[in-house]
């Protein structure tokens, strides 16, 4: 894994064309993604999306740039600038999304990038570094309980 | 304290290697003295003391004084918590992916059962 990135991949039972509207389709967005989604679906085109983290947290506005749109193998796009700035590598993390076909299905990656540039990194340092020994252990001490997803 | 700021703390204090080693050694053991575990780590006995203060303001670890020793166990709650803060965006990934591969699937599905009923003659 290069330094300051997540890559992650999974194999859905679902055709590319299918998996690329769920994954650019504002209406599909909101169904894995965030609460409310808007995208202008083209390069530079900007989005947003909002969690809705209330009552215990709040309410979080994250603005997107997508960067390319090439149905229906690739979309990337920049995300959590501040609102009103153009993204690029200092202010903002790049998301990249390819849909590869296998079979019947499709397999799709995800790459997300730019934690070192953007300042980012003592999150995925620490995430990254150590964890393969300790981790094992510790998913055997921890209750249960604690394997829930958070957004 | 605010949330952020805790969290921050938390941060600095579990990311830093040999603390980390140091709760390895202490999941394992259990409970143990700062004397024990510089024995086990390549660690002085003092540097083994700092490490475990820092983890104690957090609350990872809890001294339980003993006679004349200081014996240290791993709080779970607060690990669990430091997990849940390390493994955030990576787990946030995982299951936006899980998603995704739920919503496509289902789609898939609907569409093909509903080519294969505007096919067969009724």
């Amino acid at each position: 894994m290069a330094e300051g990135t997540i890559e992650r991949e999974i194999l859905i039972e679902a055709p590319v064309e299918v998996v690329w509207r769920v994954l650019t389709e504002p209406e599909h967005l909101q169904g894995w993604f965030s609460d409310t989604a808007a995208l202008d679906l083209r390069p530079g085109g900007a989005g947003r999306v909002t969690f809705d983290n209330r009552p215990e947290g709040e309410l979080v506005d994250v603005q997107v740039q997508v960067e390319s749109v090439e149905p229906p193998h690739r979309f990337a796009f920049r995300w959590d600038h501040q609102a009103g700035a153009e993204a690029d590598p200092t202010n903002s993390l790049h998301v990249e999304f390819t849909l590869l076909s296998e079979g019947e299905g499709t397999r799709l990656k995800l790459v997300e990038a730019g934690f070192e540039q953007s300042g980012r990194e003592s999150k995925i340092e620490s995430h990254r570094q150590g964890w393969a020994t300790l981790l094992p252990k510790l998913l055997d001490y921890a209750p249960a309980q604690s394997g829930e997803p958070t957004r | 304290m605010s949330t952020a700021l805790a969290e921050d703390r938390l941060w600095a204090a579990i990311g830093e290697p040999s603390r980390r080693r140091l709760l390895d050694v202490l999941l394992v053991e259990g409970e143990a003295t700062p004397t024990g575990l510089a024995t086990q780590l390549p660690y002085s006995r003092q540097a083994v003391a700092k490490h475990l203060a820092v983890l104690e303001r957090v609350g990872l670890v809890e001294p339980r004084r003993e006679g004349r020793e200081v014996r240290y166990s791993v709080q779970a709650g607060r690990l669990e918590e430091a997990i849940r803060l390390m493994s955030k965006v990576a787990s946030t990934w995982d299951g936006r992916l899980l998603a995704i591969k739920r919503i496509a699937e289902q789609i898939h599905r609907e569409e093909t059962a509903s080519r294969a009923s505007n096919r067969s003659p009724r």
